[in-house]
């Protein structure tokens, strides 16, 4: 029983998942099946194998997984699969959502309180999907003297610079969207990208509350790229490799972060400056700018904007796992597909299901080790996003010249002698040819 | 004493004033002025998170603020004019509204008055019983106003830490007299209510609990080294400034200059308590907004020594007259020490049963006319640090 939700039951969670099943079932009776049948009968049929596809067969395919397995498993191969869903665009999001749940949870028990609660039954588990509803049934109100085109566009271009990051992070062995040989340097370009996105969404909202968030974005921002890139070099040093696949297979024995953990630490802090989390969050300082260059933004292209640096922050804390923390590494602790129901096929009693499909699918596409780097990366991430949460409840914001004093003085510093330690690493021989990694 | 004001300030008052009222004056704010161009101007509030009731005309040369015009008065509700057509008595739910969280202290100076008017003496436990609620209601005071300073600085926890345990001290309050924040309880001839059985016990034991509690925002506020560059020397208002501007209560302690009501001109029986009214040098933004925190354990301290020389047993309340009336024209003025300084309460007494003049000097009004000086050249992010560390409330200075 949950302490804070004293008069939780779990047979009442259970019969609320069955009512719910029991309602999508039935919606699915009366209007989804009659619907396909419509369609297919109104459809004139292939001819498959020398067999007219009737509907009723249609609809058998459907269920049968020796039909429906291959087109799984043709799916899954193909590029729109990656971008769409699993280590691009879906992933990420899913992620990113757990991300904003978990957030106020965590805050909420800091801070002495209850976080969400009453939405979705279970410790307000659909409170996310509440918000999202509300803000896309919002009005969208556009300033009249906005640069209108402008206006619209950044939102739009800010999610799509941001799944433009998620998709060159590497999450399980051969599961990336872009495998490019200039990963990292392709990292760095599409950070770039954000100032200007920031400060054409800010000015063209034609206000000063943005255009002061904006401008204050864009020192903050590119401010600590020049941290962010110097911190990185060390790792780039070590590995002689700008590849985040290959960065990531170096670590099969040690994670960077063991040798490297200046360059760990610079770069953490630069990640909060440029993800505009607190103490860093100056451009969207309440008490100061009202919302920074967020102000003039409304409905849906909020919304938007929120999604984008949900999706910035998973690939930030992905980007840090992957070239200190060694990404997908890590004990084998997902247990192996039994060989016995891939050759064999299930003994269900006197029965044996035998699916044709199956062994390429587990053998090929989601493999032992495909399902064991996913569970790491997931674990680890999780982890660096905790750590990039938890500053929110402990500190206050930092003022301008205190975060350029800090980029430009200390965190350059700091970098510079990451840069040596590497250095020394790679000549004494610890490291590189014959040293440990 | 010279009472000529420094030159910097004199030449800063010149510049925010407007144009001398005549046929085209047009409030602050809106009227037309020759400004340079590098110059933006930023009207902050009355719709802003950061500025309360009110607004603030802040003029920024890029990041640092070059005039700043505070413009109270919209949450002006004629309480002094109200207190004319309505009798002494009648008066005190209204007069404790300008701050609902400091209602026992926004009452004091009134029943003050009205009890010499009168020529009451007040029973010697009713004198501790509202030593005891006023002190209460100054660590409630200060609670909100520290909840809302953290959120100022963008410090959600201390927002919410602050907010959950005042509740601690509010049904406190509530067992005392009914309600959770207007009490109405302070009348003339003492309090309106006797305390709640066992009150003592339960009053020690939340008091040391929230004592304890408070010295924990030290670590996660007070010491923070980010909240410490953040307010360390910005906003210095100097002990000579101080003086001449006429600030009080924590603002005039934090620039050494040792006021406090309670210990100057004691009333009730402040003068038999040990009051400590801790004094700082430093003049600046931390040190007005850490003042207040180390009050609230000096108030602790004055509870629990109220409740020990508190007489057992006895009237409350001296029975008076309906309608009762004053004695002949009369004036008299009372100040109490409140949450944010000295309060005092003006009242002209004609022998009729209204007050012929009620006048309110309330210390948010006094701490305000510092708030142009000390934003003067600093930066825009040090604006809500300043302006919160002045200890004042927008609908106390409208009245």
């Amino acid at each position: 029983m949950s302490v804070i939700a004293p008069k939780f039951k779990l047979s009442g969670f259970i019969q609320s998942l069955l009512d719910n099943i029991f309602w999508i079932l039935l919606l699915f009776v009366l209007i989804g099946l009659p619907a396909v049948f419509i369609i297919l009968i109104v459809m004139p049929m292939p001819v498959l194998d020398g067999e007219l596809l009737t509907p009723f067969l249609a609809l058998s395919y459907l269920a049968n997984p020796t039909r429906i397995l291959p087109v799984i498993h043709a799916f899954m191969t193909t590029d729109i699969f990656r971008v769409m869903a699993f280590p691009g665009f879906g992933f990420a999001a899913l992620l990113a959502a757990s991300v904003i749940f978990a957030e106020r949870k965590m805050m909420a028990k800091l801070q002495l309180r209850v976080g969400p609660f009453y939405c979705g039954k279970f410790e307000g588990i659909l409170q996310l999907m509440g918000d999202g509803l509300k803000l896309i049934s919002k009005e969208i109100i556009i300033p009249a003297k906005a640069d209108k085109p402008i206006f619209w566009a950044a939102p739009v271009l800010f999610v799509a610079t941001a799944a433009a990051f998620v998709a060159l992070i590497p999450v399980a062995p051969g599961w990336v969207v872009a495998d490019i040989d200039l990963g990292l340097l392709a990292v760095f370009a599409v950070i770039g990208f954000f100032p200007i996105i920031t400060i054409l969404s800010a000015w063209s909202a034609n206000s000063k509350y943005p255009f002061i968030g904006g401008i204050r974005a864009l020192f903050q921002m590119v401010s600590f790229e020049i941290p962010l890139i110097l911190s990185l070099l060390g790792v780039v040093m070590v590995t002689g490799t700008l590849n985040l696949s290959e960065i990531t297979a170096s670590q099969s024995n040690f994670p960077w972060i063991i040798f490297l953990p200046i360059g760990a630490i610079v770069f953490f802090i630069t990640m909060l400056a440029e993800l505009e989390r607190i103490p860093f969050d100056l451009p969207e300082a309440e008490s100061e700018i009202v919302a920074g260059w967020l102000t003039e933004l409304s409905g849906m292209l909020y919304g938007l904007v929120q999604l984008g640096s949900y999706l910035k922050l998973y690939a930030f804390a992905a980007l840090f796992v992957v070239l200190f923390l060694g990404g997908w590494n890590g004990p084998m602790i997902i247990p192996a597909i039994p060989e016995q129901i891939l050759t064999e096929g299930i003994e269900m009693g006197p029965i044996t299901l035998t699916v044709d499909g199956l062994q390429s699918l587990f053998g090929n596409t989601i493999t032992q080790e495909m399902l064991n780097g996913t569970f790491w990366f997931v674990l680890k991430t999780a982890g660096v996003i905790f750590f990039i949460i938890l500053p929110r409840g402990v500190f206050p914001r930092v003022r301008v010249d205190i975060l350029l004093n800090l980029g430009w003085t200390k965190l350059i510093g700091l970098c510079f002698i990451n840069i040596f330690i590497a250095l020394g690493l790679l000549y004494a021989g610890v490291l590189g040819p014959g040293g440990l990694q | 004493m010279t009472t000529e004001l420094p030159a910097d300030i004199q030449s800063s008052s010149s510049e925010i004033q407007t144009d001398k009222p005549s046929s085209n004056w047009l409030p602050p704010g809106l009227a037309l002025q020759k400004v340079d161009e590098r110059i933006m101007t930023l009207n902050v509030g009355p719709q802003h998170p950061g500025s309360g009731h009110m607004r603030l005309i802040v003029q920024i040369d890029g990041d640092y603020i070059v005039a700043c015009d505070p413009d109270p008065g919209y949450v002006h509700r004629g309480e002094e004019k109200m207190a004319e057509y309505r009798n002494y008595i009648t008066n005190i739910p209204h007069l404790e509204r300008p701050v609902i969280h400091d209602s026992c202290n926004m009452l004091y100076p009134y029943v003050l008055g009205v009890e010499e008017l009168l020529g009451i003496e007040v029973p010697e436990r009713a004198k501790y019983v509202r030593v005891i609620a006023a002190e209460l209601n100054r660590c409630i005071y200060i609670m909100y106003w520290l909840a809302i300073y953290g959120i100022f600085l963008g410090h959600s926890t201390m927002f919410m830490w602050p907010t959950g345990d005042r509740e601690l001290l509010i049904d406190l309050m509530e067992k005392m007299t009914g309600a959770r924040v207007t009490h109405s309880h302070f009348i003339p001839g003492g309090v309106r209510n006797d305390l709640p059985a066992n009150f003592e016990e339960v009053c020690l034991r939340q008091v040391n609990y929230f004592e304890k509690r408070i010295k924990e925002y030290a670590a996660v506020f007070y010491d923070n080294p980010i909240l410490i560059s953040r307010t360390q020397n910005t906003g210095v208002l100097s002990r000579q400034d101080a003086i001449r501007l006429g600030v009080t209560g924590s603002v005039l302690r934090a620039s050494g200059i040792d006021f406090d009501v309670r210990k100057k001109e004691p009333y009730d029986v402040y003068d038999e308590l040990d009051i400590q009214s801790i004094v700082m040098t430093e003049g600046d933004a931390y040190a007005r907004s850490k003042i207040p925190w180390l009050d609230m354990m000096d108030s602790c301290n004055i509870i629990r020594q109220a409740l020990q020389k508190m007489p057992k047993s006895g009237s409350v309340r001296v029975k008076l007259k309906p309608n009762p009336k004053g004695k002949g024209l009369d004036t008299v003025y009372k100040r109490v020490e409140s949450g944010r300084g000295s309060l005092g309460c003006y009242i002209v007494s004609d022998g009729k049963p209204e007050p012929y003049r009620l006048k309110l000097s309330v210390p948010s009004f006094r701490n305000l006319i510092a708030l142009p000086y000390l934003l003067k050249g600093e930066k825009l992010g040090n604006m809500p640090s300043v302006y919160w560390s002045l200890n004042y409330w927008p609908v106390e200075a409208d009245r």
